[in-house]
């Protein structure tokens, strides 16, 4: 037990050193308040119209104002988080288990493993990740779950390199050799010797990538892509909120993306603040 | 995938090459698999249309015999590696099919509309590469002063930013609050007429045919989105610029430099700017792909006619021969881009120059 205390103490330490990343851990617990209960604190129907009260600028009643069919924009907003985050959330996880496979794999068996991952990883990276994205919901259809799976595929390489580089450089490691004379099977110990180490490093990853893989989401609903009006998703209201910029209504548009890049910021912070917990030398 | 042949070792037996010559030749040769790559990938997404494409081509009102014609016409009843060929045979004769929604071929339309997502990207890249390389330098060079300190903001807040929103807060208070930039409606504004078609970049075009009126309303529109797309590439360029001149002032060549007694000056851009601009080269790619990427949600802001907005237009009527085309032709421009870096980078490599 004394490991995790040390890694606590040495957390706490990073929080009081660097306030930023308590900040952003205070940012994330938010988010996932909003993610869970944001249905419930909404003071409004996300989806009901009112005509009478449509362009509202914010007032006390409607905090963030109204959109044009008189839908409460905090309302909207707050809901849209458990969708956004659903979307991103299950993409980097499943980037995450399949990069993670692959990328382990490729590490410690080398080989036609490791030239296969190379090749597909390769062939990924020659796309612009995003244009790749858009083909991707493109050819398999318009809807959210597809929006996942592009999402998942153009952050696979990320994963799969780091869980290669990782596993690689501890192949050979004292743990490891120990753990194979003591006769476990190379599975066992790739899956529960080397792996577990290689973890830290993929769980900064993780945390930059999460900021990435939610502005992907969004830029996809943006451009039309998986959410369905009226459904509240943060990128699609930006869009449908642009219409109304250039005639001053600036809540329809201006609060989701707030939103959005709040949520993207906290994410990018936390991640910055893992990697100071997991490696101080790489500190930026 | 087979192992491409290298040209330069070939070339290398027959009769001598300057080094440099041969290490770009390389990259070429290195470039070949990923494209190929590139090229699979595009056929596969074709064939993964949902559905029947015959039955989607030939319409809702198409009978059996009908659909089975469009199948044989579309060459859909022949084997996989078959359809590839001749996917293969379209791609050289540079046919990549007929968009549903204008009924143009879809090539012809990504070439005229190219130039205007080139003229924005290039012009983004150009302002962001001027501001980041700079700062990144100061605030390596001035480290934990207040430029470092700005500049670690800007990195932080600029990697956050989503794009489309920078665009859409910047027409709030540029267009409608202060008024100084006209409205966000493609790249020229109704008052004027397209100048005379040289490079298809408007402001040099304009600028060739001595209509200065044209090129400001070009220039104009351009600042905008190209502001929104340089801000987004900013972050990772500075945060690699500070990083590489950072690293390259702590190197043991670099304490050479110094004890050797050359100017401060001399050893921060003589020496460790040569050997830091490598790595920023490198992040160069990984920008593109960015750029390439948030240059679609951008013309979408500003209504850029570019081949973004023409796959955005086409996406939402399922034009997929449209989108497939866009995806395909993004592809190969970012291969290209990635393989004009590998050769900026071989040729400025301080190690490869030659005695």
């Amino acid at each position: 037990m004394a490991g995790s205390r040390g890694f606590l103490s040495h957390a706490g330490y990073v929080l009081r050193d660097n306030p930023v990343t308590g900040f952003a851990f205070a940012m994330f617990l938010l988010l996932i308040l909003a993610a869970v209960f944001g249905p419930a604190l909404a003071p409004w129907d996300p989806l009901e119209t009112n005509a009478a009260r449509a362009l509202q600028p914010p007032s006390a009643a409607h905090w963030f104002g109204t959109d044009n069919l008189g839908r409460d924009v905090f309302s909207r907003v707050l809901v849209a988080t458990r969708l956004d985050l659903m979307i991103s959330v299950s993409a980097v996880a499943l980037s995450f288990c399949i990069g993670a496979a692959m990328g382990a794999a490729a590490g410690y068996w080398g080989g036609w493993t490791d030239a296969v991952t190379g090749r597909l990883i390769d062939t990924i990276m020659a796309f612009p990740l995003f244009v790749l994205a858009m083909g991707i919901v493109a050819a398999l259809g318009n809807t959210i779950e597809n929006i996942i799976y592009a999402t998942a595929i153009i952050n696979l390489p990320f994963y799969a390199r780091v869980a290669r580089a990782e596993v690689s450089i501890r192949r050979e490691a004292g743990f490891a050799q120990a753990a194979r004379l003591a006769g476990n099977s190379d599975f066992r110990v790739l899956a529960f010797h080397i792996f577990p180490n290689a973890l830290p490093p993929m769980m900064v990853q993780l945390s930059l990538n999460m900021g990435w893989a939610i502005l992907n989401a969004a830029g996809l609903s943006f451009i039309g892509l998986g959410v369905r009006p009226p459904t509240p998703e943060w990128g699609i209201m930006v869009a449908e909120g642009a219409n109304f910029i250039v005639s001053g209504e600036w809540w329809l548009a201006i609060f989701p993306g707030l939103a959005l890049m709040l949520a993207v910021f906290t994410f990018n912070l936390l991640g910055d603040g893992l990697r100071d917990m997991v490696d101080p030398r790489r500190r930026t | 995938m087979a192992a491409a042949p290298d040209p330069a070792a070939q070339a290398g037996r027959g009769f001598a090459l300057p080094p440099r010559l041969r290490l770009v030749l390389k990259r070429v040769a290195l470039a070949l698999p990923a494209l190929f790559g590139v090229i699979v990938v595009s056929f596969l997404l074709t064939r993964a249309l949902p559905g029947d494409p015959a039955a989607y081509f030939a319409g809702p009102a198409a009978d059996e015999a009908s659909i089975a014609q469009i199948r044989a016409a579309l060459g859909l009843d022949k084997s996989l590696p078959e359809q590839f060929l001749v996917y293969l045979g379209d791609l050289m004769r540079l046919d990549l099919g007929r968009s549903i929604s204008t009924g143009q071929p879809v090539a012809e339309e990504l070439a005229r509309r190219l130039p205007a997502s080139l003229e924005l990207t290039l012009t983004a890249l150009t302002l962001s590469t001027l501001i980041a390389v700079p700062l990144g330098i100061a605030a390596a060079a001035r480290q934990g002063t207040w430029v470092d300190h700005a500049c670690r903001a800007l990195v932080t807040a600029g990697v956050s930013l989503p794009t489309f929103f920078t665009g859409i807060a910047l027409v709030y208070v540029f267009y409608y609050h202060l008024g100084w930039a006209p409205s966000p409606l493609g790249r020229l504004d109704f008052l004027y007429l397209p100048p005379e078609p040289v490079t298809g970049f408007y402001v040099i075009d304009a600028a060739l045919a001595g209509d200065w009126e044209t090129m400001r309303g070009a220039l104009a529109q351009l600042a905008l989105p190209a502001v929104t797309l340089a801000l987004f590439t900013l972050a990772p360029l500075a945060r690699m610029a500070r990083a590489a001149m950072l690293e390259a002032l702590s190197s043991d060549y670099v304490r050479t430099a110094r004890a050797a007694g050359l100017t401060p000056g001399k050893v921060l851009f003589g020496v460790a700017f040569s050997n830091a601009m490598l790595p920023v080269v490198t992040t160069l790619g990984m920008v593109f792909s960015f750029t390439l990427g948030a240059n679609v949600l951008v013309e979408k802001v500003f209504a850029w006619p570019g081949i973004g907005s023409y796959a955005v237009e086409a996406l939402v009527v399922s034009d997929y021969a449209a989108v497939q085309g866009f995806v395909l032709a993004m592809a190969v421009l970012f291969v290209l881009l990635n393989l004009l870096i590998d050769v900026i980078y071989t040729l400025i490599d301080p190690r490869t120059r030659s005695a």
